[in-house]
């Protein structure tokens, strides 16, 4: 790992510091500056942060992400969802570094697949399942790993499986409603999530 | 104000309902929305996507006073860390703004007191978002707390703590009074007079979205700027007021903005800041606001106390309405001169009253200042107003449905207040509902516990004029078709969400036969797009269709005119539709592209260029205040809620609302069904759950404190609080709307609180008067009155109507009362 202190660029031990679920220890001065190297929608990228950096700060501001959405900064509306090993996780509270060298993240720029939009996608606008559109990228990653999870998923169990993202403008019935026919259009076709 | 030789948009044979070629292809479609696939994919550019080259960031520093006067800022120590390149405070905008030019009262930065916890006072711009908020606390402000006035009671009775010295009377934001007919006489010949207090607690927007703002000044002296606003005009003119520009260099451009309910829709502190500090220090700012910030930037519902008296006749005719209002403005004064008016202007309909008063006081606290939310002051006397609807209907024996139909209001008529009211589905929409819930089986005839409660309202689409006094259109549109088949429409219209970038899309395609998809949209940008005053007051679907509309018919018939002298028909024989152009008299052989329409035309006319804009008819009463409230169409909604309730825990559940709304013609049912799920669901928040409330002082803070500014502790219902919603659109089709479209943003969420509190009534035998009804006001409730005798005695009532002296004596809550009148 490189650090930056200063202006200066050094290596560090691979010993001397706590490690996270990455590979590689991590230093803990606040304003020192990292690379933080992240699998991300099948990609390897790497950028430049601070060890406090959030995974959501990471991918917006570092990688260009910015489909990924800040609602609240704490972990409240779900509008950071991505999904690492297919569960969705609050990018807002989790540290980049958590993620370094480490497992697959999914953001929404990840999704479509060959350009194209994936049902889920298709479906929301379908059925006007964004309005604003700024908590939808959010509710698709949770969305997208619930059917992954169980392509099946009964009205309950969307609910569910949602309710950790706030929409404001839908009052859910058309976000709830694009889900189902998502899951049945995946379950019909043969391209697998 | 209006004069009468005032701007009128054209006439069309055949008029503006109908379809430009015998049947809609566009219109009243499940169309997808324009921008729905790059909302979906993550590709949409919102306020904080955007980065700037060499691009500061700014941090605000807020009052931890709720009132205090402020002496004296230091911010050397912050100026002098590295990084920091910028602090500014009061004295660097000195001047006044305020969305309603007759009561400017706020400043960016509070100059010389703080007029509540959370008030602006300096800025910083540094190059890192936590190196400005560093910087902030090496600010040191030296301030004097002084006394807060923290509610209504406290400012009425201590004028002499002024939160707000542009008050022309103490604490008095705005006082407005107006009576319409005999009110006492009217009361005085009722059968039944109910007479009651209810109060309606703040809430806030809370758009996922949080406010932000980006400022380019470059080095010619012109600055841009990209804000989540839904006012891109207003703010265009207020910016270039408080930073001393010419109007003319600046720029406002809205991205997609992630939500507003009303919250975004006139300037705030960051806009002004980071414009200011993009001037000082040469370079991009941004401003992106916590959500925390988010809460005390507020703007939301008015906390509103209102008593009514409100008369019956036995056989069901409402008399006599007289309101006493008194609202929480918060510190500053907002809207909320038309926020006083819109507590009273929006009643009259969708009954008819015999006569009419209402006496409402704003008053100046020292809180978070509050404006305009989904339904503009007059969702909260719609609550208090349809609970007293509901309790004269069981006074009288009456089904609260058969009372709502017995004073129906109707079409084309004027009411109390002298209100223009032309198409309405009122009707419709009562007995949808009544139809869809299987009212007549459920209402008095549930089990205790289970309930279902009905509520109806209207709303406006779109004001009568402009927030500043002028002439000139309220909404305007610049259309331009290229030979490539592709039209672009240039407005000022404000998607913030709702779909009006789609609206304007579907009526340029059914105009010109073309594809949505071929049309492109340009909007909110002051630079490139005419003036449309904003997403405000329900009126972009109504002004801007209507001037978007006229721009594409222009040209339709300028193309159809050119097609049939080539073909020898009449224009009104040529048709484009779905790409094709061709006549009605022999469309095989008389038959093109639209593509190839175009460049004919456009060839025989030169480039394809057209406006259109949209002005209001002369509207309102003839007295002060009398345009407050008049719009050239009204929509109208009916609701049934169900509820169940736990009378051992108080714990309300709402199972579903069916919601039948009057949009005049839906252009795309999908985003009107959005529009009124979403509206039923943000009625059923307020009723249930949320309170945009502040914490007294305390040991360790003063007063002001919200009491929890974060998407946790400030309760907004998930996807498993929400009740199942069932959209039901009723078409009047408007003779002035668009192909006769209304509103259908705001109207639907004014039924949701009074239906759900006349649901509880039903289950439970309580009269909820206070929002919310959070179970420990229903536990409350049902431990003060003798609510299962008062349930039996409603249910009784159905079998045996009673009469209505024996009941009048007996409303359920312990702080009203029920007289008679002397008939």
């Amino acid at each position: 790992m490189r650090l930056t202190v200063g202006g200066r660029v050094a290596s560090i031990a691979s010993d001397s510091a706590p490690t996270g679920p990455g590979k590689e220890p991590f230093p803990l001065e606040a304003n020192a500056s990292v690379v933080c190297r992240l699998r991300v929608n099948q990609d390897v990228r790497e950028c430049a942060i601070s060890p406090h950096t959030t995974l959501l700060e990471a991918l917006r501001y570092g990688l260009g992400l910015t489909g990924s959405k800040q609602g609240c900064d704490k972990g409240d509306c779900g509008a950071c969802t991505v999904v690492v090993d297919d569960q969705p996780v609050l990018a807002c509270i989790s540290l980049a570094l958590a993620y370094h060298d480490g497992p697959a993240i999914t953001t929404i720029e990840g999704v479509a697949e060959g350009g194209r939009p994936h049902p889920l996608q298709d479906a929301f606008d379908l059925a006007g399942g964004a309005q604003c559109g700024f908590c939808t990228p959010g509710i698709l990653m949770s969305a997208w790993a619930l059917l992954r999870r169980n392509p099946a998923p009964s009205r309950e169990e969307i609910a569910h499986a949602l309710s950790g993202n706030l929409c404001r403008c839908t009052g859910y019935t058309k976000i709830l409603e694009a889900v189902e026919q998502a899951a049945a259009r995946l379950r019909e076709g043969p391209r697998a999530v | 104000m209006p004069s009468e030789e005032r701007l009128r948009p054209p006439e069309w044979p055949g008029g503006r309902a109908a379809a430009p070629h015998g049947e809609f292809r566009v219109v009243g479609r499940r169309n997808r929305k324009i921008e729905g696939l790059a909302k979906v994919t993550g590709r949409a550019i919102y306020a904080d996507d955007i980065t700037l080259p060499r691009m500061l960031h700014a941090k605000l520093l807020r009052s931890i006073h709720a009132h205090a006067s402020i002496r004296g800022i230091d911010a050397s120590t912050a100026l002098a860390l590295p990084g920091v390149h910028a602090v500014i405070t009061g004295k660097d905008l000195p001047e006044y703004f305020g969305i309603i030019p007759w009561t400017q009262d706020e400043q960016a930065l509070a100059e010389t007191k703080a007029r509540y916890v959370g008030d602006a006072i300096a800025a910083v711009a540094a190059d890192t978002e936590l190196l400005a908020e560093e910087a902030l606390r090496l600010i040191r402000v030296d301030d004097e707390p002084l006394p807060a006035v923290m509610d209504i009671d406290a400012a009425l009775e201590h004028p002499e703590w002024q939160v707000n010295e542009k008050a022309r009377e103490g604490n008095i934001s705005k006082h407005v009074r107006l009576e319409f007919g005999d009110v006492e006489g009217e009361l005085s010949r009722s059968d039944v007079v109910a007479e009651h207090d209810y109060w309606y607690e703040g809430s806030t927007h809370a758009p996922i979205e949080p406010h932000c703002a980006v400022a380019d000044y470059d080095a010619t002296g012109f600055l841009t700027l990209y804000s989540s606003t839904q006012v891109a005009h207003y703010l265009h003119r207020d910016l270039a007021r408080v930073l001393n520009l010419p109007i003319q260099r600046v720029r406002v451009i809205q991205p997609v903005v992630g939500g507003a309910f009303g919250g975004k829709s006139e300037p705030f502190s960051l806009e002004f800041c980071a414009a200011k500090l993009s001037m000082v220090t040469g370079r991009p700012v941004k401003i992106l606001y916590t959500r925390e910030e988010v809460f005390y930037a507020h703007r939301g519902r008015h906390p509103m106390r209102m008593r009514y008296r409100t008369g019956i006749t036995r056989d069901g005719r409402l008399t006599g309405v007289d309101a006493t209002i008194h609202i929480d403005g918060g510190a500053y004064s907002s809207f909320g001169l038309v926020t006083t008016y819109y507590s009273g202007q929006l009643l009259t309909a969708p009954y008819r009253m015999g006569a009419y008063r209402f006496d409402s006081t704003r008053v100046f606290t020292n809180k978070p200042c509050c404006g305009p939310k989904r339904g503009h002051g007059s969702v909260q006397p719609r609550f208090a107003f349809e609970c007293q609807v509901d309790r004269l209907a069981e006074a009288i024996g009456m089904d609260p449905i058969e009372v709502r139909r017995r004073n129906l209001l109707g079409g084309n008529t004027r009411t109390v207040n002298d209100l223009r009211v032309t198409s309405n589905g009122f009707l419709e929409c009562l007995e949808a509902v009544e139809r869809a819930s299987d009212w007549t089986s459920k209402f008095r005839r549930l089990p205790y516990g289970r309930g279902v409660g009905v509520a109806g309202s209207m709303y406006i689409s779109g004001t009568n004029y402009c927030i500043y006094p002028n002439e000139m259109p309220q909404s305007a549109v610049q259309l331009k078709l290229d030979r490539s088949g592709r039209a672009t429409v240039f407005c000022g219209a404000s998607d913030i969400g709702q779909g009006s970038d789609s609206m304007l899309a579907s009526i340029v395609a059914e105009e010109l036969g073309l594809e949505l998809g071929d049309i492109r949209v340009v909007a909110a940008d002051t630079d490139l797009t005419p003036v449309d005053l904003g997403s405000y007051s329900s009126r972009e679907t109504f002004m801007a269709g209507n001037a978007c509309l006229d721009a594409a018919r222009k040209l339709r018939n300028l193309v159809a005119e050119t097609l049939a002298g080539r073909w020898g028909c009449r224009a009104d024989e040529v048709t484009l539709a779905g790409g094709v152009a061709c006549s009605t008299r022999d469309p095989q052989r008389e038959c093109t592209s639209v593509r190839e329409a175009f460049q004919l035309a456009e060839a025989r006319h030169g480039t394809l260029g057209s406006v259109g804009w949209y002005q209001s008819p002369k509207l309102g009463g003839d007295y002060r205040g009398g345009t407050i409230g008049a719009s050239p169409a009204y929509s109208f909604t009916a609701h049934v809620a169900e509820v169940a309730c736990d009378a051992e825990t108080g714990w309300v559940t709402v199972k579903k609302i069916w919601i039948a709304h009057d949009c005049g013609r839906a252009l795309n049912p999908v985003t009107v069904e959005g529009q009124m799920e979403g509206s039923a669901y943000m009625g059923c928040a307020e009723a249930l759950m949320e309170e945009h409330v502040f914490k007294p002082a305390a040991p360790h803070h003063g007063p002001g404190l919200h009491h929890g500014p974060s998407l946790l502790d400030y309760r907004i219902p998930t996807s498993l609080d929400t009740p199942e919603l069932e959209s039901i659109i009723i078409e009047s089709v408007d003779p002035e709307g668009p192909y006769g479209a209304k509103e259908a943003g705001e109207g639907p969420l004014h039924p949701s609180i009074p239906a759900i509190a006349n649901a509880i009534h039903d289950a439970l035998g309580i009269r909820c008067d206070r929002l919310p009804f959070s179970p420990p006001r229903v536990l409350g409730l049902l431990r003060a009155t003798d609510a299962r005798a008062a349930w039996e005695r409603a249910r009784d009532q159905v079998a045996r109507p009673p009469r209505p002296a024996a009941v009048a004596g007996a409303p359920a809550t312990s702080r009203g009362r029920a007289t008679r009148g002397s008939r």
